[in-house]
């Protein structure tokens, strides 16, 4: 089993090998390389989940392998993989969305002189993105969730010629970073209280309680900081509408429906380990992040950047339901959502894809992805109408979905926290508005782009036409796993998770940190908790009850809510851009400055470049100048003052010292000049200075 | 005559073959060169199965490998003494990788080609002596035997501000070299050779504490012979704010230069730290091992921030030096284990990385003449597979992992958190900077329309691809598998570990 999971993670990179030095001499660019990779990926998948998963149907199954990688002193860090439940479900999601989006980009990618470039990044995502999951260990999570955005850095700027995707691609890959931060310093607050990154071993350190208290809140909320990064939670969510920059199955697949999920499935990794404290901040950012995003999903014109926010919303709803304890649902919204979500993003590219022909044939440079050019697909694209409108109305949380069961659990999930946690009636009261907001939207973009009239003229629209099959397939696919029938087996409750074998398979993890805690999550937002043997700490008399009775409210109330909701979402959807009864454009002037707030991001980009972008680069500009004015100033400084003092004191050895010198040469010249004047050589002279000296010497004698 | 002795005289050999040479036989002197280096290279490799990993070293005489003892000055207690350990044989592998695939680099050099090769072998035998030297006199020796080629390698074969940058860096190093004198002469005037009662010049002898005597015992002075000791290395390293010579240094140089001075000469500072300061005054340095976490948190911040702001891609990868520097410091000052072995494995993998980096510089300045980061733009069409390999080196630069950066990067990090919390959180903000201007970088050089100017310009050749595959090898294999140079330096960077950390008290 082992040795399958790591053809499933090594095949890619065998793929990406070939096809990246090799692709452009082999025929079709190599495609098939990655093609044949993943989709035996995908059968060996399907084989461990259908043979392991529901075959043998043990939640608690678990398997691993791991060999010393790193060794200092006597330490050794070791690292591997790991097979549960948990990595086998991710993995039929990684290669079955990955799968159909390598089919989907062999029709959507064809002609691009870097065809095959496209393909080994693909696989070297899909590489990267399975390794994520297999990992066993913080450090190699984390190592492979740099690759992802290594993956996703390649792939938003994969037409780099133009600066708008060389800058969204800079831009994901440093705004990820901000959070990889955070989360390196929660790994080494981890691995110093517990010498160990290994997630078994931490989970049983925490246990055990070698870290807890303040420092495992502070661990537990840093290393969700790398989730905030990489599932672009506010505030870091600014890279992902960006992202959309890349070629748009490149948008279904990392930035929708698998990448983006890391950050919610490394917080269902840390579940276990999670403070009330914690989580509480998780949540809050969640539920924050599912309001906040759709508010600007519902003014965006251009139709991937309403599906991007979108995303941005979903994930906040994983994350809110995560914080919240409804581990159960917040994993299965992660998986219904790749669904979906890389649906929509299919089908929206089979849209772009139509609107580029079209606009191609009559020379217009119009932007192919303006919902305000569409209008009217219903007719020329009927595969790509009803797939999307099935993945809409999942989205949107209609009854019968896959979507409604997850979206309803995590809403209930959220409620019954709520009424355990009465102060924090917050996060039920973001989760609902944004259904509603999500199910607007949602109708919105579709009726703007499948209703009415074609916008861009009858010439235009005689252009037309349905996408090729390579790329109608995986929409029907993904469309049809977007119903709640393939999620509820066996129970086939339209209306919970409950019974079903994703909810027995993935129970609430037992939180290891409340042995201290100060709450207990509430047992309604576990939904899996049937399925297990109730622990003696929350399931034993009163106590059980109550929970039991507040989870058969919270979920009640909860799916009356949601539906209402989103149908008033859909209705007012329906009016405004269908049947055109109430006036948008009156309704954006009645909104003003809410509208404006929404329609350009509530000036996110704006606000951080002028803080934290202007203020490094001013920063470093400035340090630069102190660099090199003042340090090197005072180096070249020195030097001048040595040289000016190597001056002074070269014209003071001239002229003084050596002055000195001369001045004593000359005295003592003047006196030999006047002394030489005697010595002439004439004896009549010396004799008269002889007779001359006598006689001084007779007459001082005699004197 | 022992290996570790041929590896360091061999090139001053081939150094003396050259000067014998023609002046015309343009080939003769590289091959003599490329040819050297080959051979250096091959000894040292084949040095690698006989090392035994599981040895100290360090103040063990026993435990050193490949020694050779001879006397040199008897009268002063000055001996040629070299020998390897975990501490100096990775470098002495790096070395002599650098050497051999900077000749090829070289060959673009025009100018009295005899002479810069001669100089160059001549660098190669007073790295691999400083870094076998197990005698102080003899370091401090092959230690100004490098700082003579490598003004003259600046000074004549460099770019325009050339003399001004060999200059300063002449005269800032000499400065470092007159504080190192001065402690070595302290140090060899206050330790007793117990064995013959005479003072010694030894290395080992100086670092049992027991030797010491006379003003050795008075701790201040202790304190200023461990700062004389630290300016010296620290200007190498270069620590801020001793840097500013190396982006002068770089910028003229040429581009093997470059990488030799980036891949060795900076690492030979934090190696005489290690070598010198740690084991002679394990105490001074226990007490300042602060200082040294401060200065590391500081080069690593300040190098990347200055290296955002630089305009000429070569200045922007010195300043990077400076910052990946830092991280060494940071690691060696944590004394732990996992901080110790990063800090030796991040000298290794930064000589490889930046050695790549300078060797990217130099392709493009060859083609177009320039280095402003600026002039460039949308050459990832023209040139993929520079662009490929550039890739290659700034995400190993960046600390990504499967790069070997990254494994040293986060050993330093999980050797420092628990003794320096603050300063690596400090630090851990560098890798955001550092990912910043790198990507910043390879967007203004690459991406974008296409740059008319160089619409026709040459994709990367096989002589340039002969010098980077190498090391992007290198860089990936220790990414994914560390332990063949990690294994070389465990024991000795332990135990020097807990020597610091357990002494005085």
């Amino acid at each position: 089993m082992l040795g399958l999971a790591l053809y499933i993670l090594l095949a890619p990179l065998v793929a990406f090998t070939i096809v990246i030095f090799f692709g452009r001499k082999l025929p079709r660019g190599g495609d098939f390389i990655s093609l044949f990779a993943i989709w035996s990926g995908l059968a060996a998948s399907l084989y461990l989940f259908f043979t392991q998963m529901l075959g043998h149907y043990d939640p608690a199954f678990a398997l691993s392998y791991r060999f010393d990688w790193v060794t200092w002193g006597t330490y050794k860090l070791n690292i591997g993989i790991a097979i549960d439940n948990m990595s086998m479900m991710m993995l039929v999601v990684v290669t079955l969305v990955s799968s159909l989006v390598h089919l989907f980009s062999v029709g959507y990618m064809k002609g691009d002189p870097k065809y095959h470039r496209f393909f080994s990044f693909l696989s070297f995502f899909s590489f990267s993105m399975i390794g994520l999951v297999l990992a066993d260990n913080l450090l190699i999570i984390y190592a492979f969730w740099e690759l992802v955005g290594l993956s996703s850095y390649l792939l938003i700027g994969f037409w780099h010629e133009k600066d708008s995707a060389s800058n969204a691609a800079k831009k994901a890959f440093v705004t990820n970073r901000v959070g990889d931060a955070g989360m390196l310093i929660g790994m080494l607050i981890c691995f110093t209280a517990l010498g160990t990154l290994n997630l078994v071993e931490l989970k049983d350190g925490v246990a055990q309680g070698h870290l807890a208290g303040g420092l495992l809140t502070a661990a537990g909320i840093l290393l969700f900081m790398g989730a905030v990064g990489k599932s672009a939670q506010f505030p870091l969510h600014v890279w992902l509408p960006d992202a959309m920059e890349g070629p748009t199955p490149v948008s279904a697949l990392i930035h929708a429906a698998t990448m983006v999920a890391a950050g919610v499935y490394l917080v269902a990794r840390l579940f276990p380990i999670l403070t009330p404290d914690a989580s509480l901040v998780i949540a809050y950012v969640g539920g924050f992040t599912a309001i906040f995003a759709a508010t600007i999903a519902v003014a965006q014109n251009d139709i991937k950047r309403v599906l991007a926010y979108s995303t941005v919303s979903q994930l906040g709803y994983m994350v809110m339901a995560l914080g919240t304890g409804a581990f159960t649902a917040g994993f299965f919204h992660l998986v219904t959502h790749a669904m979906f979500k890389a649906c929509l993003f299919l089908g929206s590219g089979s849209i772009i894809f139509a609107m580029h022909h079209v606009l191609h044939n009559i020379h217009s440079h119009d932007d192919a992805q303006d919902m305000r050019n569409m209008g009217g697909l219903k007719k020329y694209m009927p595969v790509t109408f009803w797939t999307f409108l099935i993945a809409t109305t999942a989205l949107a949380g209609v009854p019968f979905t896959s979507g409604f069961l997850s979206k309803d659990a995590i809403l209930g999930g959220t409620l019954a926290f709520a009424m355990e946690h009465p102060k924090h009636w917050l996060l039920p009261a973001f989760g609902f508005a944004a259904a509603g907001l999500t199910a607007f939207y949602m109708f919105r973009l579709v009726y703007l782009t499948f209703y009415g009239t074609f916008r861009k003229g009858s010439e235009a629209e005689s252009h037309l036409h349905e996408s090729p099959r390579v790329m109608t397939v995986p929409l029907i696919v993904l469309a049809s796993l977007s119903i709640f029938f393939f999620y509820a087996a066996p129970a086939f409750n339209p209306t919970t998770p409950a019974g079903g074998w994703f909810a027995t398979l993935f129970p609430t993890p037992e939180n290891v940190t409340l042995a201290s805690g100060r709450y207990v999550s509430p047992a309604s937002s576990r939904l899996g908790d049937e399925a297990v043997e109730p622990t003696a700490e929350h399931a034993s008399g009163t106590e059980a009850l109550h929970s039991a009775h507040l989870e058969h409210l919270a979920h009640n109330w909860a799916m009356l809510i949601s539906i209402l909701v989103a149908g008033l979402g859909i209705w007012i959807a329906t009016l405004a851009y269908y049947k055109w009864k109430i006036d948008p454009e009156k309704w954006r002037l009645r909104f003003g400055v809410a509208y404006r707030g929404m329609y350009n991001k509530w000036w996110c980009d704006e606000v951080y470049k002028a803080t934290a972008i202007n203020g490094t680069l001013g920063l470093s500009k400035g340090l630069a100048w102190f660099d090199g004015a003042i340090l090197d100033g005072i180096v070249n400084g020195s030097a001048t003052v040595t040289r000016l003092f190597s001056t002074v004191q070269g014209w003071f050895d001239n002229k003084v010292v050596d002055g000195l010198v001369n001045l004593t040469a000359m005295v003592v010249g003047f006196w030999a000049h006047f002394v030489r004047s005697f010595q002439t050589g004439q004896v009549q002279r010396y004799l008269l200075y002889t007779l001359a000296g006598v006689g001084i010497v007779i007459i001082l004698v005699v004197i | 005559m022992g290996p570790l002795t041929i590896i360091t005289f061999l090139p001053l050999v081939g150094a003396a073959v050259i000067a014998l040479l023609p002046k015309e036989s343009i080939k003769a002197v590289r091959w003599t060169a490329l040819g050297t280096t080959a051979i250096v290279l091959l000894i040292t490799l084949s040095l690698y199965p006989q090392f035994s990993p599981g040895l100290i070293g360090i103040n063990d005489p026993a435990s050193f490998q490949f020694v050779e003892k001879a006397d040199w000055i008897p009268s002063l207690g000055v001996s040629y003494y070299v020998g390897v350990d975990g501490l100096s044989f990775p470098m002495i592998l790096l070395t002599a990788l650098l050497c051999f695939l900077c000749i090829p680099a070289s060959y673009g050099i025009v100018k009295s080609v005899k002479g810069y090769f001669a100089m160059f072998l001549l660098l190669e035998t007073g790295m691999m002596g400083a870094f076998v030297s197990l005698d102080f006199f003899l370091f401090y020796f092959f230690w100004e035997i490098m700082l003579l080629p490598m003004y003259f390698l600046i000074g004549i074969w460099g770019g325009p501000r050339r003399v001004y940058a060999a200059i300063k860096f002449f005269l800032y190093t000499l400065v470092g070299s007159v504080l190192m004198l001065i402690a070595i002469l302290a140090f060899y005037f206050n330790v007793t050779d117990p064995a013959t009662g005479q003072h010694t010049f030894n290395m080992l002898t100086m670092m049992n504490q027991e030797n010491h005597s006379g003003i050795l015992l008075i701790n201040s002075v202790r304190s200023l012979l461990w700062f004389a000791l630290f300016i010296g290395f620290a200007i190498k390293v270069p620590v801020f704010p001793f840097h500013t010579w190396l982006p002068d240094a770089h910028v003229e140089a040429p581009t093997a230069i470059s990488v030799i001075l980036a891949g060795v000469l900076l690492k030979m500072g934090t190696y005489g730290l290690l070598r010198i300061s740690y084991p002679i005054l394990p105490d001074l340095t226990r007490n300042f091992a602060w200082f040294l976490a401060m200065m590391g948190a500081i080069n690593i911040i300040y190098g990347a921030f200055c290296a955002m702001a630089q305009k000429d891609l070569k200045k922007l990868v010195a300043y990077s030096s400076i910052s990946h520097m830092g991280f060494v410091l940071l690691g060696m000052s944590a004394l732990t284990s996992a901080g110790m072995n990063g800090a030796v494995m991040q000298m290794f993998n930064h000589g490889t990385i930046t050695a790549m980096l300078f060797l990217l510089v130099g392709v493009i300045y060859d083609r177009a003449h320039h280095r402003e980061i600026n002039g460039f733009g949308g050459l990832a069409n023209v040139m993929p597979r520079y662009l490929g390999i550039t890739a290659v080196a700034f995400f190993a630069s960046m600390g990504l992992p499967g790069l070997s950066g990254f494994i040293s990067e986060s050993m330093v990090f999980i050797g420092a958190f628990p003794v320096w919390r603050t300063l690596t959180i400090i630090s851990i903000l560098g890798i955001i900077l550092t990912a910043a201007y790198l990507l910043w970088t390879l967007q203004r050089v690459f991406f974008g329309a296409t740059n008319p100017k160089y619409e026709g310009i040459a994709d990367i050749n096989s002589r340039e691809l002969f010098t980077l595959i190498p090391l992007a090898v290198i860089v990936i294999y220790l990414g994914v598998w560390p332990h063949p140079v990690m294994e070389l330096m465990n024991t000795s960077m332990t135990y020097l570990g807990n020597l610091v950390s357990g002494s005085g008290l």
